[in-house]
């Protein structure tokens, strides 16, 4: 019965964030974090970053891999089973398709007038700034953890992610490398793997 | 919209499943791929792309399975979306899920553990590199910047969901846009 209401909350918190995603893989990420991670608390602020990881430099897209393993991850958590992990992989992979589904068959059906619509167009302008927040806040998630007690806000290093000196030099140099290098993500991955091996 | 070319169902799964494979990074990483194997088989032409990639973007969910949903649809129908967005899914689908498996076994891995400890703090700029090419593009307005950092501090300091800023947002810009085109 447990097992049961698992995939039910998986099911539907997959097609919430696949409904409310605009602007990609990245706006998704910042969704499931904030549902897995924050709300459900199924996986821990450093698995979730080993799936990003893991999304990365696989190919497909990044949202629909991170559902993938993180649908795979907590019904193997909570179960123990392999075969249960792969159903929750399967569920959560379909449940965060479906919104697209709907909502593109509609769209394409009525491609003209969606095409120049000026609403939709105005609605987004004011969307997107907010999925770059979004993302921001994503990646602040995996550097920082905020607690409320009350009014008073304790905030700390997620020390998984960043134990000491030499992870604070891997971002800045992977964001260097990045922004200003253009450097793939895939080659950076594969840096970060070979330097933490060298490094820790 | 259809055009009911009587392409066989396997086939769209296939080319499309070849696709996803080859796609690493997803997004925009796609874009040329789907060029080349779509417009070599005559499915879109070269310039209904750039169309079909803008309402990919602007509809919610991940472009990838947005282009596919469109394009297996344009080709036959209902039934081609559904191979489309199958075959695209499907090759990262197995290998997510046998690494997630045989991580799984491996984590405690001494080795592994370390190359993960350097990995991670490389995957946050990887989130943060795009985030910033993408506030160049749509933040152009102090009210955007606004936006921007809003609700950045609370979804990563006050602990708000971002649906409910989502939601919020699109009321708020639907209505703003509403007024301004009565005007």
């Amino acid at each position: 019965m447990d097992i049961l209401l698992l995939f039910g909350q998986l099911a539907w918190t997959f097609f919430v964030i696949g409904a409310f995603t605009f602007g990609g893989g990245y706006a998704m990420l910042s969704l499931i974090q904030n549902q897995v991670v924050v709300e459900h608390t199924w996986i821990s602020e450093s698995v979730f970053t080993d799936i990003v990881a893991v999304s990365q430099m696989t190919p497909g897209p990044i949202g629909i891999n991170s559902a993938t393993y993180v649908g795979y991850e907590v019904l193997q958590n909570a179960t123990g089973s392999h075969f249960l992990g792969i159903c929750g992989s399967l569920t959560a992979t379909l449940a965060i398709m479906l919104p697209s589904f709907v909502i593109m068959l509609l769209i394409v059906r009525f491609y003209e007038k969606f095409k120049t619509s000026t609403l939709y167009a105005g609605t987004m302008r004011f969307v997107k700034p907010v999925v770059v927040g979004l993302i921001g806040a994503a990646a602040v998630i995996l550097i920082l953890k905020v607690t409320w007690t009350g009014f008073s806000p304790e905030v700390t290093i997620v020390t998984e992610n960043f134990p000491d000196w030499k992870s604070w030099l891997l971002l800045a140099s992977a964001f260097a490398a990045g922004y200003w290098g253009k450097a793939n993500p895939l080659w950076l991955i594969i840096a970060g793997a070979v330097l933490g091996i060298i490094l820790y | 919209m259809t055009m009911e070319k009587n392409v066989p169902l396997w086939q769209i799964f296939t080319v499309f499943a070849k696709i996803g494979a080859f796609t690493i990074g997803g997004g925009y990483a796609m874009i040329p791929i789907i060029q080349a194997e779509l417009s070599k088989r005559g499915w879109i032409s070269d310039d209904e792309l750039p169309d079909i990639v803008a309402l990919s973007q602007s509809a919610p969910g991940v472009m990838a399975v947005n282009i596919s949903i469109f394009a297996g649809n344009k080709l036959r129908g209902f039934k081609g979306s559904v191979a489309a967005t199958l075959g695209s899914i499907t090759p990262s689908f197995l290998i997510i899920l046998a690494i997630a498996m045989f991580f799984t076994a491996f984590k405690d891995n001494p080795w592994v553990e370390r190359a993960f400890k350097g990995i991670r703090p490389v995957v946050i700029s990887l989130i943060a590199v795009p985030m910033i090419n993408m506030a160049r593009k749509s933040c152009k307005t102090w009210w955007a910047w606004l936006l921007a950092a809003g609700s950045l501090i609370l979804v990563a300091f006050l602990n708000v969901s971002p649906i409910y800023i989502i939601i919020c947002v699109m009321v708020l810009g639907f209505s703003i846009s509403c007024y301004r085109l009565k005007r």
